[in-house]
């Protein structure tokens, strides 16, 4: 095990063994939710600040809670408070603009900000929905943020002399947002960094973001960093050196073809492996599941495995959202019966791995 | 003092409304993309969008007029993607960019289409002079997309040739003809690969009677293939200065280039505006550095402009416009 890791386990867990269950963080919205948002959105409806707030108060509540009857170990709100990864960020972070929506593909788009004025800490961007998700969850809270590279590489830039200057200020940024959190109580952060799967050369840089965002986080704090739908083998083992506890990984979604890339190099630290896919609207079987999970015994050992989602499951029916989480919980829990029992040959052992040229 | 021409390489922004009545109309996913033989209201959609995209190059005062390229939901291999004879498989990554497109998979002969020519048929009724076309070029239209009937990439390259050559046969009269090829930066061709690559789009620009631009971008091309670039018979090979302007001048200085020039001079990918003087700057600064007369400088953006809002696209072509009509600086 590394890192702090155990404090997730709860109480009254029923095997010896503890394959951590959680999220990657989105959610689909409750369709009132949504109906909410465009009341709110439209000036001519009676819906206002307070009405708002109390909708998204409601959501988050409905799906922190949603989440626990699934049985997952450390939860989320789902991020109802937020409407997309980036824009949410920049509305937060003074130096921001939004000029209009542009192409992602087909007719999809996406409503990429620009930084126009130096970078500066607007209002708080997650104390406010992690204090709320905290108080009415009975299960640790886990805080998704999106990294300093992903909120430059998907803005246009403006002002700074490179893209690196400009994910080094929000790195500093994202630093300050963090020990906010840590102070509110947060103990499970988990920097999502996808714009390093589609710029594999940059995980200097990315590096660089991650050193400046942990300094000064308490040591009990757990750091994870998300990243999927990418060539692993072009930024691993490198990122094996970044300062976080865990790495959570998409790999459900390609069938475990990049799994050899993290077993030809020690894995020394937590595998958070996405053990459904997130873009699928069929509901994995238990069994199913079961056997992904144990391809991720093939990388770590059981104390270091951490069970999730290959990413955020927004964009799913919520129904099949709800049948996945479940599945999965339960699928991790059978696992770690035989675990207990010792009928899984686990192959990863701490250490035992590592080739002789490591 | 050269002749100014402030174009664009196309590919534009759909309009804001366009983007919300054609997602309404044809849905969000991979399947709902465009197929070439899309219904009357969705034609109609995209017809009251060219007219305005027309309108707004004209009243900027750009010297070319292109159709806009709306309808290309899979960018630059929009020309395969709606081919009879070409399935669209999985979404890929288009480039280094934040972007997707349906990967095109050749499973039969690439024979003549039609279909971007129907679109500057279109055009040609809105537009009195200065049309311009714009196709991919022949080597990244082949690097875009997968083969699976020529079975060899010397034949899929002369393939894809042909059928753009076929494509341009058809075109109306235009002024100028843009061949956009970034994969010859950013996926240089080999050895040999570099001379067939000229070769083809020798076998398109032949097709037209237009002045040909053979348009790069996203970087400098490699010494070798901008040697081999030079044998093509085109009237300008365009320079993405804003990606790398020092190597694309080093080219230039070791190698010359055609009696006109095509510079990129505005950033296709950033909201930050360039005055006009700051273009002219640009172009003034790459005529010094190669101690060159060009018969005509090509000011554009470097890239295909659907990277940006409407909003900044339409400052950037008025930007363009206005900076070729600026007063020559005193000498």
């Amino acid at each position: 095990m590394t890192g702090p890791r155990e404090q997730f386990r709860p109480e009254n867990h029923p095997n010896d063994h503890f394959l951590l269950t959680t999220v990657v963080g989105s959610y689909p919205k409750p369709k009132w939710h949504d109906r909410a948002r465009e009341m709110f959105e439209d000036e001519a409806a009676d819906f206002g600040d307070e009405e708002w707030a109390e909708a998204t108060d409601d959501a988050s509540r409905l799906i922190t809670h949603e989440h626990e009857r699934c049985g997952i170990d450390v939860v989320c709100d789902g991020e109802m408070r937020r409407n997309e990864m980036v824009e949410y960020f920049a509305h937060r972070i003074d130096g921001y603009e939004f000029n209009g929506r542009v192409k992602v593909w087909g007719h999809n788009y996406f409503d990429k900000p620009s930084v126009a004025d130096e970078v500066e800490y607007g209002e708080q961007w997650l104390v406010e929905e992690f204090e709320f998700t905290d108080e009415v969850a009975d299960r640790p809270v886990k805080v998704p943020i999106t990294g300093p590279y992903t909120l430059a590489n998907w803005s246009f830039n403006e002002v700074y002399e490179s893209e690196e200057q400009l994910a080094y200020e929000l790195a500093d940024l994202v630093n300050e947002e963090i020990e906010a959190l840590v102070e509110a109580g947060a103990r499970y952060i988990q920097i999502d960094e996808p714009a390093l799967a589609t710029t594999p050369d940059d995980h200097a840089i990315v590096g660089e973001c991650l050193e400046r965002i942990v300094d000064e986080i308490p040591d009990d704090v757990r750091l994870g960093l998300h990243v999927c739908y990418g060539d692993y083998s072009r930024i691993y083992p490198e990122i094996l050196e970044y300062p976080v506890h865990e790495y959570d990984l998409e790999l459900a979604n390609g069938n475990y073809e990049q799994l050899n890339v993290f077993k030809d190099h020690e894995f020394t630290k937590d595998f958070a492996m996405g053990v459904l896919d997130a873009h699928t609207a069929e509901v994995e079987s238990v069994e199913e599941i079961k056997a992904n999970i144990k391809r991720g015994l093939e990388v770590v050992p059981p104390e270091r495995l951490t069970v999730s989602p290959d990413c955020g499951v927004k964009l799913l029916p919520r129904e099949v959202a709800r049948g996945k989480m479940e599945n999965m919980v339960q699928a991790a829990r059978e696992v770690e019966k035989e675990l207990d029992a010792g009928e899984i040959d686990v192959v990863a052992g701490s250490g035992a791995e590592a080739s002789a040229d490591d | 003092m050269p002749e100014i021409v402030a174009t664009t390489p196309g590919l534009f922004p759909l309009p804001g409304w366009a983007k919300d009545e054609l997602s309404d109309l044809k849905g969000h996913q991979k399947t709902d993309l465009i197929s070439g033989d899309e219904g009357e209201e969705i034609t109609d959609a995209y017809e009251r969008a060219r007219e305005e995209v027309v309108s707004l190059q004209t009243d900027a005062g750009l010297d070319r007029i292109s159709e806009g390229q709306l309808r290309w939901d899979d960018m630059l291999a929009h020309p395969l993607a709606v081919h009879d004879n070409v399935e669209t498989r999985g979404i890929v990554r288009y480039y280094d960019n934040n972007n997707f497109y349906r990967e095109p998979v050749v499973t039969d002969e690439l024979t003549a289409d039609g279909d971007v020519a129907a679109e500057l048929d279109a055009a040609a009724e809105l537009v009195d002079s200065g049309l311009q076309a714009v196709l991919p070029g022949p080597y990244s239209l082949a690097d875009l997309a997968t083969d699976e009937h020529y079975g060899d990439d010397v034949d899929f390259l002369a393939a894809v040739a042909e059928f753009l050559a076929g494509e341009a046969e058809q075109f109306p009269d235009v002024e100028t003809l843009f061949l956009l090829e970034p994969s010859l930066v950013e996926n240089a061709p080999g050895e040999g690969e570099d001379e067939r690559a000229s070769e083809a789009i020798d076998t398109v620009a032949a097709a037209v009677d237009a002045d040909v631009v053979a348009h790069t971008y996203w970087g400098p091309i490699e010494e070798k293939a901008y040697a081999h670039l030079m044998d093509a018979d085109v009237d300008a090979i365009g320079f993405d200065l804003i990606a790398d302007h020092d190597k694309n001048v080093y080219n230039v200085q070791e190698y010359g280039t055609k009696d006109s020039v095509a510079l990129g001079v505005v950033d296709g990918q950033n909201t930050h505006v360039e005055p006009p003087e700051t273009i002219r700057d640009r172009v003034d600064w790459f005529e010094q550095q190669t101690n060159t007369a060009y018969e005509t400088v090509y000011t554009t953006t470097n890239t295909e402009t659907f990277y940006l809002p409407v909003n900044k696209f339409e400052d950037k072509i008025r930007s363009l416009a206005n900076a070729a009509s600026l007063e020559a600086p005193e000498q």
